[in-house]
């Protein structure tokens, strides 16, 4: 009986093995001196995990008694997520190692936070989803502050310590609420307790802090303090890592929680997501255009972006679900794109994160500030690229169940947010004279940033398939 | 009153000043000491529920290990207790109040609050019928909640690195031992026998 869940479990168990064996590697070799070949084999385990999970996979698997999920919707996310954490490690080599920061635990401490990540989408249950997350936060906690001798770099960490610490408070009050009362922990068990729109005021209350508990990690507006001082405060790859992987996980578990637990309860917390996604996008647009700091502009941008996505789950529906995982695939490949630039920026080899610095830049390298425009473009939801249709789709989603006021609102917050993107193309192109800054020197940073403002331009012709993808694993959660 | 019920209200009052005295007692070993009673006390409130396996390894465990734990940490450290808790009385009328406000809405709520019907059905048998505590508890651990336990075991480790990437210091500038070093040397070179003849010196 063990061995077919083992089965089940196996891309999990062999990206755990390898993490312990990498560790193990690492401490009885050089020690940091294998970082860059660990780096690199961990980012390729990644890619041959999600290959494999993408095209060897099939079915609704269930394992554990219902604790663990292998449907086309936990493969989805698992794909994305492997892929975005491969490419942010690949991206983050040669800016570590250049300022001493590839240790040899980073590559271990990532992996261990993606086998997190990959058993949160896969919770069906209230513990696995406690356990993924931790398993996922304490890793990330750690490489926050992996700068240690930076001031910044450990209030970064200290401080998503501490935050992320309150929000798994809420949420495991929340679940042991919800656990409280509907006698069980599985998600199939509580759909049934949940029943269909009479739910018991304990259960709603446990909702209810299960979603502050969750909104905490997606950094959606009221919990999104944490999110500018610790995008600013980590190091910059780190940063893109927390920009990327973990926010489609987090958004991932968020979806399945919904739909698998409280399914049957749409209308008690549509209103709760509806408010969380306008607040986010109202305050990620209005917040961001003060900022100097690219990262802190980026952490806003990241609060918008969770806010539309958002909307996906607002519509409560097998097409809201699928228009949010394409949004969130978008957003990703958007994100590492833009990140890629940002590593690139350095001055005299210290990083540069002042947009001011950006004065002129494209006469001095036409062809990155060519492809940041198509990203910062496409970041706004500006047609004819990638972002607009990706915003087209959670507006279709939103549309579809008479939800017009919030496609109002988004369109709004989505013009008041265009500013400070269109205001980095115009430092790019129309600035004053400035100094200059480095010409690039990575060709992996240069490969990602085209590769993903490529991606922006001939995605709108057909999305290269995902959307197939997308549908499916929508359905498997909705039902 | 039966026994069990004395026992119950020894333990649970006991318990209960424990916890008190651990919050307001002025020095921080003697809130570890009161801790700690409140810990025995708690496994003496697991016995009387039946789950002895529980009981002694709340005394292993947290009264053995982490109590004392703690009381290494309050006496090695020199922190300012006096100091934090002068700064948490400035914030106590906004935590009172903040805390008052949500009691009230937790005991409005709890008038009207009622549990599914299919909630007692699925709450499972706390201890199953001829089994000890004991194997109870593995079969649950090692069986059904294998999945979580391994994970648990993950989260730990990944602690353990944390705690070491953000501590461990590599110092270049002291002399270390070098266990293989020592034991590689050559007696025949490293030492030299001389005779010494009674009455002379080395010179």
């Amino acid at each position: 009986m063990i061995e077919a869940d083992l089965t089940i479990i196996l891309p999990e168990i062999l990206l755990s093995l390898f993490a312990m064996l990498a560790l193990l590697f690492g401490v009885y070799t050089s020690k940091d001196k294998m970082a860059p070949l660990l780096t690199w084999a961990t980012a390729g385990v990644f890619v041959l995990l999600a290959a494999w999970i993408g095209l060897n996979g099939g079915g609704d698997n269930v394992a554990f008694g219902g604790m663990f999920h292998d449907d086309a919707f936990s493969r989805f996310s698992k794909v994305t997520i492997l892929l975005a954490a491969a490419a942010v490690l690949v991206m983050s080599q040669d800016y570590m190692e250049r300022r001493g920061l590839l240790r040899f635990e980073y590559p271990v401490l990532v992996a261990l936070s993606t086998v997190g990540m990959m058993m949160m989408v896969s919770a069906g249950d209230l513990m696995a989803l406690y356990m993924g997350l931790e398993l996922q936060s304490l890793a990330l906690y750690v490489i926050a502050s992996l700068r240690r001798d930076s001031l910044k770099s450990t209030e970064a960490g200290l401080k998503y310590f501490i935050l992320g610490a309150l929000s798994s408070g809420l949420l495991l009050y929340g679940a042991s609420l919800v656990y409280g009362y509907a006698g069980t922990t599985l998600f199939s068990g509580i759909i049934i307790a949940a029943g269909d729109g009479q739910m018991s005021l304990g259960l709603l209350f446990g909702l209810v802090f299960v979603i502050s508990g969750l909104a905490f990690k997606i950094s959606a507006v009221p919990f999104h303090m944490w999110t500018p001082d610790v995008y600013e405060g980590s190091p910059t790859p780190v940063t893109a890592f927390f920009a990327t992987a973990p926010k489609m996980a987090a958004m991932a578990l968020f979806a399945r929680v919904l739909h698998d637990a409280f399914g049957g309860a749409t209308a008690d917390w549509q209103q709760i997501l509806a408010l969380l996604s306008v607040l986010s996008m109202f305050l990620g647009a209005i917040a961001a255009i003060g900022q100097r700091n690219i990262k802190r502009l980026m952490a806003f941008s990241s609060i918008a972006h969770m806010g539309y996505a958002l909307i996906g789950l607002v519509a409560g529906t097998a097409f809201g679900v699928q228009a949010m995982l394409v949004y969130m695939a978008v957003y990703l490949t958007m994100n590492i794109g833009t990140f890629a630039f940002i590593l690139s920026l350095e001055k005299d080899g210290t990083p540069v994160t002042d947009i001011a610095a950006l004065n002129m830049y494209a006469k001095r390298e036409p062809g990155k500030a060519l492809a940041m425009l198509v990203l910062l473009f496409s970041l706004a939801g500006v047609p004819p690229f990638l972002g607009f249709f990706a915003k087209l789709g959670v507006w279709q989603a939103a549309l579809d169940v008479g939800m017009v006021w919030l496609v109002i609102a988004s369109a709004v917050a989505s013009a008041i947010g265009a500013f400070y993107y269109l205001r980095i193309v115009y430092f790019m192109y129309f600035g004053d004279e400035g100094e200059e800054l480095d010409r690039g020197r990575s060709p992996v940073l240069w490969v990602f940033l085209m590769g993903s403002a490529a991606v922006m331009l001939f995605g709108v012709i057909n999305l290269f398939g995902i959307e197939g993808a997308a549908a499916a694993a929508a359905a498997t959660l909705v039902n | 009153m039966t026994m069990i019920t004395f026992s119950f209200y020894l333990f649970a009052i006991s318990a209960l000043t424990g916890g008190l005295f651990t919050v307001i007692s002025r020095s921080p070993v003697h809130s570890v000491l009161w801790l700690i009673l409140t810990f025995l006390s708690a496994a003496g409130l697991f016995v009387l529920l039946g789950a002895e396996f529980v009981a002694m390894l709340l005394v292993i465990v947290y009264v053995g290990a982490v109590a004392v734990l703690f009381l290494f940490v309050v006496m090695m450290l020199d922190v300012d207790f006096a100091g934090l808790k002068a700064e948490m009385a400035r914030y106590m009328p906004l935590a009172l109040l903040i805390g008052l406000v949500l009691l009230m809405q937790l005991s409005l709520a709890f008038g009207v609050w009622q549990t599914s019907d299919t909630a007692m059905a699925a709450r499972e048998a706390v201890t199953p019928i001829g089994v000890t505590n004991t194997a109870a508890l593995g079969l649950l651990l090692y069986d059904k909640y294998f999945l979580l336990f391994q994970l648990s075991g993950l989260i730990l480790l990944v602690a353990m690195i944390g705690a070491i990437v953000l501590t461990l210091r590599h110092r270049r500038d002291i002399k270390r031992q070098d266990v293989l070093a020592q034991m590689w040397r050559d007696p025949a070179k490293a030492m030299e026998l001389k005779d010494v003849k009674p009455g002379q010196g080395l010179l």
